[in-house]
């Protein structure tokens, strides 16, 4: 792995050298609850979980880091311990993901590092070792290989992401620092998450109780509750009208008739008949295409194909309600 | 298909492959790949493990198969039903089919079959004889549709080569067998990745879900400096041939897209896309577990062999993909279009039985407007 100075674990603490600080630096967990003078990290631990939960990112005070102790490298390890005591899910997520971009920022930072040819090697490094992505610096901007972009930009929604909208010459696609850090910021979020999910829990340790309390009452705030009406999206009303005129709806036009309305709950027996009027009607394959996609014949449920996928296919008729979602199954979902 | 086309064409394949085995290999780490085959009126078998050249040419003695496949993927257990057999990489696939370059259907060689009557006639919306519009296409030769998809498949090429980095000697073309050809990228970087990562190359190809901000128009700020350039790479470059035309007609231009703005540009996109996004059937290299027709062996929708393609400049699919001898076939014909093969011109026959080469005989029994006598 990674050689890291101080600096180095106070901005990238989920890295495996950071695990280690509390032990190698002769600390005990019992000693945040009793001891005052550490009492200062913990207060700073549960104020890093609350920015967190706000959507902020915990900005650092880098002189905090200077002396023996260095605040923010223990603040996130009493943060992760205080996390697990709570054992809210959504206080992790919430918190993986404001250290995400928190991380992102000093990532970003260290690869246009012209000065510290070490600092930018390093984020080069961190980059290939937990993403596996092979980043070359060609002056001002940093070439990634198709392959490896994909894997990554596979998950974003924006069309920005999308191959089609970025140079791509030789194999390679051309990124700015930011986009390069950015490429990785779900994985880079999954990756704290897993690493703090993975880590065993502790039995609670005394002074920690008041503040694990206060998580598990802040974490019941962000219990969501929902509501669905049963209007159906543009593109499912385009799909059963074409084939109410007895049409022809491309396979993908089909497929994503089908997926939805299986997800929603309808059964073979209530799909089937809208496939009546198609021109090339043939019951069985109908029941047996039905079967397939239900996970009855098969091992695999289909889902239903996302808006990016149904734009693509010429199926979708968007309205203003399609803005705020990434899946037809999300129509008229609204949060209370 | 009645019982004498069965034997005629069964008998006639299994002579091919007997007298042509060396066309016919199992590909690279054939031990990793699922092979299929389907007989005449018959359903496909798939799942079949085979290890040797050997193993395959017994198969096709042995079946007389109308059609043989191999999957693009390897997996470790290629014999097993899909969910168990532990998908490991699959060489990435372009197919293009002359239906998807040409668009339209020539009447100079498409006719349609009544799926009501049966009955056989010239490119039309409804049956001539019951009025059905129920119609099967059937698409005969036609050596300007075969053009126009060796220039699809030189564009790839040059897309794959140029943007995506791909050796272009490691681009393997295969004439399909009939229409349209199949562009193989082996051992590729692209060999382990997944179906939507596979989607993301196919939208790139076809110039699909591209949004004006890419081009540098932006929908409050339009700088004429951030419009794509002539001499540049990629999409920006190609475009920016297809807006300007010649290259001084840049600012012209250019205050043109600034006074339409925002939409009237990303309209512009969606007419480029289907002007020169490469026309490839984006299932089929999206399809991570699909079985391909096997290099080497015949088409049934055509009589025609699924061939190596060295030289796309010179290579002609009626001559060189057409193996089946000349020796002479009665049979009963309706074809009221004319096509031809090896060089020669055939029909237009009007439900007449007629004496022609085997190998016009057997492609006429593929598509449907003969029968043997």
């Amino acid at each position: 792995m990674v050689d890291l100075g101080t600096d180095e674990i106070v901005k990238y603490p989920f890295l495996d050298e950071a695990g280690k600080y509390l032990s190698d630096k002769g600390f005990s967990l019992e000693q945040f609850g009793s001891d005052p003078d550490l009492k200062k990290i913990v207060e700073n631990a549960f104020e890093r979980i609350i920015t967190a939960s706000d959507g902020r990112i915990f900005k650092s005070d880098l002189a905090s880091n200077n002396s023996a102790l260095p605040m923010e490298i223990f603040s996130f390890l009493i943060a992760v311990i205080l996390l697990k005591l709570s054992g809210m899910n959504t206080l992790i997520r919430r918190f993986s993901l404001a250290e995400a971009r928190r991380a992102e920022k000093f990532l970003e930072k260290d690869l246009i590092n012209q000065k510290d040819v070490k600092k930018s090697k390093l984020s080069l490094q961190i980059l290939q070792e937990l993403f596996s992505v092979t980043v070359q610096k060609n002056d001002e901007h940093f070439t990634i290989p198709i392959a490896d972009y994909l894997k990554h930009a596979i998950n974003f929604h924006e069309r920005e992401w999308k191959l089609i909208n970025r140079k791509v010459v030789s194999g390679k696609v051309h990124l700015t620092s930011h986009e390069t850090v950015r490429l990785v910021r779900k994985e880079l979020d999954r990756h704290i998450f897993n690493k703090i999910n993975s880590s065993s829990s502790p039995e609670m340790i005394q002074g920690f109780e008041p503040y694990v309390q206060k998580l598990r009452t802040l974490a019941k705030k962000f219990e969501v509750k929902t509501v669905e009406s049963t209007e159906f999206p543009p593109c499912i009303k385009h799909a059963i009208e074409v084939l109410e005129k007895g049409e022809n709806l491309s396979h993908s036009g089909r497929f994503l008739l089908a997926t939805f309305l299986l997800n929603k709950g309808q059964t073979i027996g209530q799909i089937a008949p809208l496939f009546k009027n198609a021109p090339d009607y043939n019951p069985k394959v109908t029941l047996y295409q039905l079967k397939q996609l239900s996970g009855i014949s098969g091992t695999t449920k289909y889902k239903c194909p996302s808006c990016e996928k149904v734009k693509t296919q010429n199926l979708c008729f968007p309205v203003s309600a399609c803005d705020t979602i990434i899946n037809p199954l999300q129509f008229g979902r609204k949060r209370v | 298909m009645n019982e004498r086309d069965v034997t005629l064409l069964e008998d006639t394949f299994k002579k091919f492959y007997f007298d042509h085995f060396e066309l016919l290999h199992v590909p690279e780490n054939s031990i990793q790949r699922e092979f299929g085959f389907q007989k005449f009126n018959g359903g496909m078998n798939r799942h079949i493990s085979l290890k040797s050249d050997k193993e395959l040419h017994l198969l096709l003695m042995q079946n007389k198969p109308s059609d043989v496949y191999c999957s693009n993927a390897c997996y470790s257990f290629p014999n097993l039903p899909m969910s168990e057999k532990n998908w490991l990489n699959a060489d990435l696939i372009f197919d293009i089919d002359a239906k998807d370059v040409t668009k339209k259907h020539q009447p100079e060689n498409t006719l349609i079959k009544c799926s009501d009557c049966n009955e056989i006639s010239n490119l039309t919306n409804s049956c001539p004889n019951c009025k059905s519009t129920k119609l099967a296409i059937i698409t005969l030769t036609s050596s300007e549709s075969i053009q126009s998809t060796k220039d699809e498949v030189k564009k790839l090429n040059q897309i794959l080569i140029d943007e995506l980095g791909v050796n272009p000697e490691s681009i393997k073309i295969f004439f399909s067998g009939n229409e349209g050809f199949h562009i193989y990228v082996p051992k590729s970087e692209y060999q382990n990745i997944g179906s939507k990562e596979r989607a993301e190359i196919v939208d790139y190809i076809m110039f699909r879900g591209v949004i004006p901000e890419t081009f540098g128009i932006k929908k409050f700020d339009l700088n004429k400096s951030l419009f794509p350039k002539f001499d540049d790479d990629g999409w920006n470059g190609r475009i920016a041939k297809q807006l300007y035309r010649i290259k001084s007609d840049r600012s012209k231009v250019s205050q043109e897209i600034i006074s339409g703005g925002y939409t009237l540009f990303q309209k512009r996109l969606e007419e480029f896309r289907d002007k020169i996004g490469i026309q490839i059937d984006p299932n089929v290299t999206i399809d991570i577990h699909r079985i391909f027709r096997l290099p080497g062996s015949i088409n049934s929708k055509s009589g025609l062999v699924k061939i190596f393609v060295e030289n796309i400049n010179k290579f002609d699919p009626y001559t060189d993909a057409c193996f089946i001898d000349d020796e002479k076939v009665d049979v009963h014909a309706n074809c009221p279009i004319s096509f031809t093969l090896k060089n020669t011109k055939f029909g237009p026959y009007n439900n007449e039985t007629i004496s022609v080469p085997k190998f016009s005989a057997i492609y006429m029994i593929c598509k449907g407007v003969a029968s043997s006598t």
